[in-house]
């Protein structure tokens, strides 16, 4: 950014860093790279158009592509039940962790009372235990109460994130607390406060927050692997894990790709989409 | 004009009257009706089920079994006994030795090259930060395919002459690979937060050092470094604290095989508890798991509060 600002004012040398040969050579470095970053997803995409005499060419473009291997796939497992699922999961998750996250964030950002530093480094603190050691209670509990195996035991331990009050609480606290002040002057009380003057100020944090959770609740792996038992029941990341160990046979490749590129395609569709908010969430969360 | 006046004054004199007191009511009843759930929530799913944890970590907790005998350290002492679970303590320190470095050397070195150029850095930052928004468990299949007897990658080798790899199949390669993979799924993040990093570093020092006659290696080392210090430590212990962790990848790409060359702790604890049932070695290993993510954080606490002065 501070680059473009300055560019105007020093027009011979644009970068940090200096030559116009450094460039050149930072640019063809940085093709490279992307070459490595893409060419896995290109590959996996490939495959899962291959007919089964073609699993081990080499070409990039099939010569003769299919989409059977899509049909096939959907037929030999509950496809459809575990996108639905992923997606009924993930929208519930998004629903409460804003809900819940966004209030306890303003709270924490712009109210002074007693217990108040106890209770957020008490919230902080919960992001430094290992998920691993949480799952055996979990688990645990959950077949003791019988949500082994249910979307509310898959649900649960992540219906309000610590990640997501601290991310709220860092935006809520650039809030100008005069504003707030001026509409209990005004006579709404904290709660219409909240709703009408906080909330719709920090859309864009929502908007980050919203984007993350989903991308985190629909690549969640460990919990749902160990809580559901039922196939149809599965997440599509556990579904994977599932569909492709049970397939043996080399041929399987061009299905295990397949299932591969279904689960993975719609999220870097919603990534293209969203991802001024995304980047700007993730810079945030890592750099206070 | 004249209607806000006398809604100010009404407000003024009915505050006068002694509604202060309510006030300072409805903002407490306020802070407390929204915390009161979302605190009972982290004390049932998270300071508990720590504690039950401890508690486990201390007893034969075999799931099948009805008693659930206190059996005080016999569980760490067995798991320190047992070669397999020392392995993949080792193994673990490997993951965090060469995955945390490799990360951070990527993704700087990424940073700068972006830093470096003008167009196209928005579409480069793009790409890079894909692999990181999707699933692990597919990404590790994808790998494992190329990876494969004779998947891309070997056959490209043969096909310019070169000897075809076990990859994941030898003890010694295995464990490198799963590592590339995570570190190729973590670039965009760990690129990120250097950009975020790098942004904030005022262009009048670099400026300085240039008429100073530093060349780029030097105002790399003299200026970027050591301002990017903070970003560094924060970098380290997430992804430390991220690669103590190693699950996903390791179950889809080799299942701690071959040989147990690639095997983790939490593998390990899966093995114990869902796999075997016992709750209450599984625990125990999840303790040491804590304790060393826990030492970590304290010297990261350490290493910031030293950098302060700077």
């Amino acid at each position: 950014m501070s680059t473009q600002i300055a560019a105007p004012r020093v027009p011979a040398r644009g970068s940090p860093s200096g030559s116009r040969l450094g460039s050149l050579a930072s640019y063809v470095a940085l093709t490279l790279g992307t070459l490595v970053v893409i060419f896995p997803f290109l590959w996996m995409i490939a495959t899962s158009f291959k007919l089964p005499q073609d699993l081990y060419s080499l070409r990039l473009i099939p010569e003769t592509a299919t989409l059977g291997n899509y049909a096939e796939i959907f037929e030999k497992a509950p496809f459809f039940s575990w996108i639905g699922n992923t997606v009924l999961l993930a929208l519930i998750t998004v629903t409460t962790v804003i809900v819940f996250d966004t209030m306890v964030g303003y709270v924490l950002a712009k109210f002074s009372f007693v217990g108040k530093s106890v209770i957020f480094l008490l919230i902080i603190s919960t992001l430094m235990v290992p998920t691993e050691m949480l799952i055996i209670p979990w688990y645990l509990i959950a077949t003791e109460l019988g949500w082994s195996d249910t979307y509310w035991g898959v649900l649960f331990p992540g219906i309000i994130t610590a990640f997501g009050i601290f991310l709220m609480r860092q935006f809520m606290e650039s809030l100008p607390s005069e504003l707030l002040d001026a509409a209990r002057i005004d006579g709404l009380n904290e709660w219409g406060i909240m709703a009408r003057i906080a909330i719709p100020l920090v859309k864009p944090a929502i908007a980050a927050l919203t984007i993350l959770t989903f991308i985190s609740s629909w690549n969640q792996f460990t919990w749902p692997l160990i809580v559901l038992q039922t196939e149809e029941r599965f997440t599509i990341p556990v579904g994977i894990l599932y569909f492709s160990s049970e397939l043996k046979d080399s041929a399987s490749w061009i299905l295990i790709m397949t299932g591969a590129t279904v689960s993975i395609l719609p999220l870097i569709a919603l990534f293209l989409v969203f991802q001024k908010q995304i980047i700007r969430g993730i810079a945030l969360s890592g750099m206070k | 004009m004249i209607a806000q006046a006398i809604r100010l004054t009404a407000r003024k004199s009915r505050e006068l009257l002694g509604f202060r007191l309510s006030y300072r009511t409805q903002r407490y009843l306020f802070i407390y009706l929204v915390l009161a759930f979302p605190l009972l929530y982290f004390l049932g799913t998270r300071l508990l089920p720590i504690l039950y944890a401890f508690n486990v970590s201390v007893r034969e907790w075999d799931l099948l079994s009805q008693e659930k005998p206190y059996v005080g350290f016999a569980n760490f002492t067995a798991l320190f006994e047992d070669e397999v679970f020392r392995k993949s303590i080792v193994n673990t320190l490997i993951y965090v030795l060469v995955g945390v470095p490799g990360q951070l050397a990527v993704g700087l070195a990424v940073a700068l090259l972006l830093h470096n150029v003008r167009r196209f850095r928005g579409l480069f930052r793009t790409i890079y930060f894909i692999p990181y928004v999707t699933s692990a468990v597919a990404v590790s299949w994808v790998f494992r395919w190329i990876l494969m007897r004779n998947g891309w990658l070997n056959e490209t080798l043969l096909g310019l002459g070169l000897e075809p790899q076990l990859f994941l199949q030898s003890p010694r390669q295995a464990i490198y690979l799963v590592i590339l993979t995570i570190i190729w799924q973590s670039i965009g993040f760990q690129m990120l937060v250097f950009l975020t990093g790098l942004e904030g570093v005022p262009r009048m020092y670099y400026d300085a050092a240039a008429i100073d006659g530093a060349g780029p290696w030097r105002r790399f080392r003299h200026v970027t470094l050591p301002l990017l210090n903070p970003v560094i430590v924060f970098s380290v212990v997430i992804g430390a604290i991220s690669y103590l962790q190693t699950f996903g990848q390791v179950l889809s790409m080799t299942n701690g095989e071959p040989l147990n060359s690639t095997r983790t702790i939490v593998l390990h604890v899966y093995a114990l508890a869902f796999q075997r049932f016992q709750m209450g070695s599984a625990a125990a290993a999840t303790v040491i798991l804590f304790v060393m993510i826990l030492a970590l954080t304290l010297l990261q606490f350490k290493l910031v509060r030293r950098k302060v002065e700077y």
